[in-house]
């Protein structure tokens, strides 16, 4: 059975708000969506951020001096819920997602436009219900983790709050899941192969299979655990008998998968900016497809590695440490496929290029050390302690982070008409690269001496550490201006960007700048080789 | 950000657009009960987990009788057949006739939880009283959510294929299809929750 588009709906639809005010409707274009997606997130981001930076100056001496112990563990606790939830999977997923996938499987729009809106809309209210929590009876204090027993008994309103906004937002999630696997698997234009889609849709058809397969566990589990609330139940309460354990399991079989979540898309979007830039084709295309879906595969079965000292029997230490070192294989696959595409090209140093190599440093760095906590061994001795934060933020600060600026520069011409200005571009590169490396490297150190993460005071002999590290996270503060500046001049008077200002070959630039409505007048083309470069000179314009 | 000026340009665009794809709208809803049946699988590996590590406290109550899930078994699977007619009559354009099998159905569905309401007044054990009774309401509930949305839209559909003005026709099978591939479903996870819960 067909569908045909009917043109009276497809007027109606376009009959919507012109202007900035189609960016506060209900609006079913993919474009609006994903720039909703994108401004929405970056304003989580910039809550979370304010609330990174009062964890650090907190941290800048050893008492709890600038706020007290149970407010510091609901700043950590919406500070890592709101970034995870909030900034990087909506936008690495959603805002960049809906922008360009649809131009990649030469479509008009997503599989499904009405549950795209739906699946953005429930966002703002379930961050602001999230946000508002800290005024009841104080925010959830468990931490994004809320492992029982402590989300059972600390004050219930705020952990009730929390558990419905990361519903709201884990539904939000998998309609948008389901929507990227039913565009790229069924919407792609007549005679585009598979095999030929820009790497972004490979990417992102893993993520939304992780999605599909693991938000649904995380979203029982939470239902579980508000009955275990406000019922009184006790599952995961072991004075009335419950397993705290079966939590664990349960959380982590979605959030081990999370951080591919966050990070697949960010290995999509790097495959597509680094080509472009250094004039080369994507080095080894089917080995990065089939390390997507190795990584999607292995990602589903090493769970357990973030519970070696929760009493795990040997065998599950011994299977969840061989798993999670496989992983390393894939990854490391395409990590040296990026490198080899940086190879001999014709490089330009401009921002998003630098945000990507950036990206390349920090994330093998934060490889690096997760594998090295893959062993038991050494995950025993630094469990729990700043040695993870600091991986854990390599990963997704300095990975997936880095690229979503590194997108922002790259696709900012083709979204606006016009292009960011470099020097600024440049300098927030360089006070961010510093600022994220001061901030995090020392706390390495940290960890491997034994400071505990989650904990408002320390030993004052970490001080001094702490508080270069708190230099850091200042001047990553600080770094948010220049892009801010950037952007907001840029809108209103940057250079004329033209169709195709970088000379790329992926589909989204082969039409204007700002795209029309439907994407392109007349048909989709067809993009054969989007990585084609030096095969053929791009004559696009 | 400016867009481009252009209700002219939208005007042109939509007189070419003529082009038809696909409904994908089935593989769209069978991605969704893919990421429904995850939620039930989570539940059911923490029920088995449970019954592999944590054994019953002293005088705790966890006994659960045959019958009447047995009876519940037989009732979801003769309206999954039921269902099945009524796409049958439907494709040959009886629409009365699917419209009398689709009352069936969700008239089994409704004795199916009046039958569980039934079995829950009468069960010697409450929600809280331990970690069996608790994961045992939560399992039967949420399925018992599962077939009351089931039966729900299967009363609009039976609605909507009335002869007069009623929307789904043999040219108009989707909602049909959907409402039957859901209730499909629903039966299938009853299956393995009966065997999971009351015969493991």
């Amino acid at each position: 059975m067909t569908i045909s588009i009917d043109p009276q709906k497809t007027n109606n639809d376009s009959l919507q708000p012109k202007g900035w005010l189609r960016y506060f409707s209900f609006s079913l274009d993919h474009k609006v969506i994903g720039i909703q997606y994108l401004v929405c997130g970056f304003l989580f981001y910039l809550i979370g951020g304010t609330l990174a930076s009062a964890i650090r100056i907190e941290l800048a001496s050893p008492m709890s001096d600038f706020m007290p112990r149970d407010v510091y563990n609901q700043v950590l606790t919406l500070h890592g819920t709101i970034m995870i939830f909030l900034w990087i999977v909506p936008v690495v997923n959603g805002a960049f997602g809906n922008y360009l996938i649809p131009f990649y499987v030469g479509a008009r729009d997503m599989a499904f436009p009405r549950l795209n809106a739906v699946a953005f809309w429930l966002i703002p209210p379930s961050g602001l219900m999230l946000v508002a929590s800290y005024f009841v009876e104080g925010a959830a204090q468990a931490g994004w983790t809320a492992y029982p027993p402590l989300s059972i008994t600390t004050p219930q309103s705020g952990q009730i709050i929390w558990i419905l906004s990361v519903l709201l937002l884990g539904g939000s999630s998998i309609f948008g899941g389901i929507n990227f696997i039913a565009t790229i698997i069924k919407l792609r234009r007549p005679g585009l192969k598979l095999m030929q889609l820009p790497m972004y849709c490979w990417a992102m058809l893993g993520t939304s299979l992780l999605v599909v397969l693991s938000t649904p566990v995380l979203a029982g589990t939470l239902i579980l655990l508000s009955f275990d609330i406000i019922a009184n139940t006790g599952f995961f309460n072991p004075v009335l008998g419950g397993n705290v354990v079966v939590y664990q399991h349960l959380f982590w079989f979605y959030s081990h998968p999370a951080v591919y979540i966050m990070v697949l898309p960010a290995f999509g979007l790097v495959s597509e900016i680094l080509p472009v830039h250094a004039r080369k084709p994507l080095f080894g295309y089917t080995t990065m497809v089939f390390s997507i879906m190795g990584i999607v595969v292995l990602g589903l079965v090493v769970w357990a590695h973030h519970m070696f000292t929760s009493g795990t029997p040997p065998w599950m230490r011994l299977f969840f440490t061989i798993a999670t070192a496989f992983i390393a294989v894939p990854t490391g696959i395409k990590f040296f496929n990026w490198v080899a595409t940086l190879w001999g090209g014709k490089i330009s140093i401009n921002s998003a290029m630098l945000f990507s190599c950036g990206f390349i440093i920090n994330f093998v760095f934060g490889g690096i050390t997760g594998v090295a906590l893959a062993q038991v061994p050494f995950d025993i001795h630094v469990h729990d302690t700043y040695f993870v934060v600091a991986h854990f933020h390599y990963i997704v600060y300095g990975g997936t982070v880095f690229i979503i600026f590194s997108s922002i520069y790259h696709w900012f011409p083709k979204v606006t008409g016009k292009m960011l200005n470099e020097k600024l571009g440049i300098l927030h590169f360089i006070i961010t690269f510093i600022g994220f490396n001061l901030c995090f490297a020392p706390q390495h150190w940290l960890g491997l001496n034994g400071m505990p993460r989650r904990v408002a005071e320390y030993d004052p002999q970490f001080q001094f550490v702490n508080q270069i590290s708190s230099l850091g996270a200042l001047l990553m503060a600080i770094s948010t201006i220049p892009f801010l500046i950037n952007v907001f001049l840029s809108l209103r008077n940057g250079k004329d960007a033209g169709d195709n200002p970088w000379n790329a070959l992926t589909p989204e630039w082969l039409t204007s700048s700002p795209p029309p409505v439907e994407n392109w007048e007349g048909e989709a083309p067809l993009v054969e080789e989007p990585y084609g470069y030096g095969k053929q000179f791009c004559e696009q314009k | 950000m400016t867009t481009l000026d252009s209700s002219k340009e939208i005007q042109k665009n939509n007189s070419e657009v003529n082009e038809t794809h696909e409904d994908f709208r089935m593989f769209g809803l069978i991605t969704f009960l893919i990421a429904d049946g995850m939620t039930f699988a989570g539940f059911f590996a923490a029920y088995l987990t449970y019954k592999a590590v944590n054994p019953l406290p002293d005088g705790a109550i966890y006994e659960l009788e045959l019958p009447i899930p047995t009876l519940n078994t037989i009732l979801l699977l003769v309206s999954s057949a039921t269902f099945h007619k009524a796409g049958k009559a439907l494709l040959k354009d009886k629409n009365s006739d699917s419209q009398k099998w689709l009352f069936f159905t969700a008239f089994l569905g409704i004795i199916f939880l009046i039958c569980q309401l039934f079995e829950y007044f009468h069960l010697p054990f409450g929600l809280t009283d331990n970690l069996f009774a608790s994961t045992f309401y939560a399992l039967t509930g949420f399925h018992g959510l599962h077939v009351t949305l089931g039966t729900l839209m299967i009363l609009i559909i039976a609605w909507q294929s009335r002869i007069n003005g009623g929307r789904i026709t043999s040219q108009n099978m989707f909602p049909l299809e959907a409402v039957e591939l859901y209730w499909h479903f629903v039966d299938g996870i009853w299956v393995i929750l009966f065997i999971i819960l009351y015969l493991l």
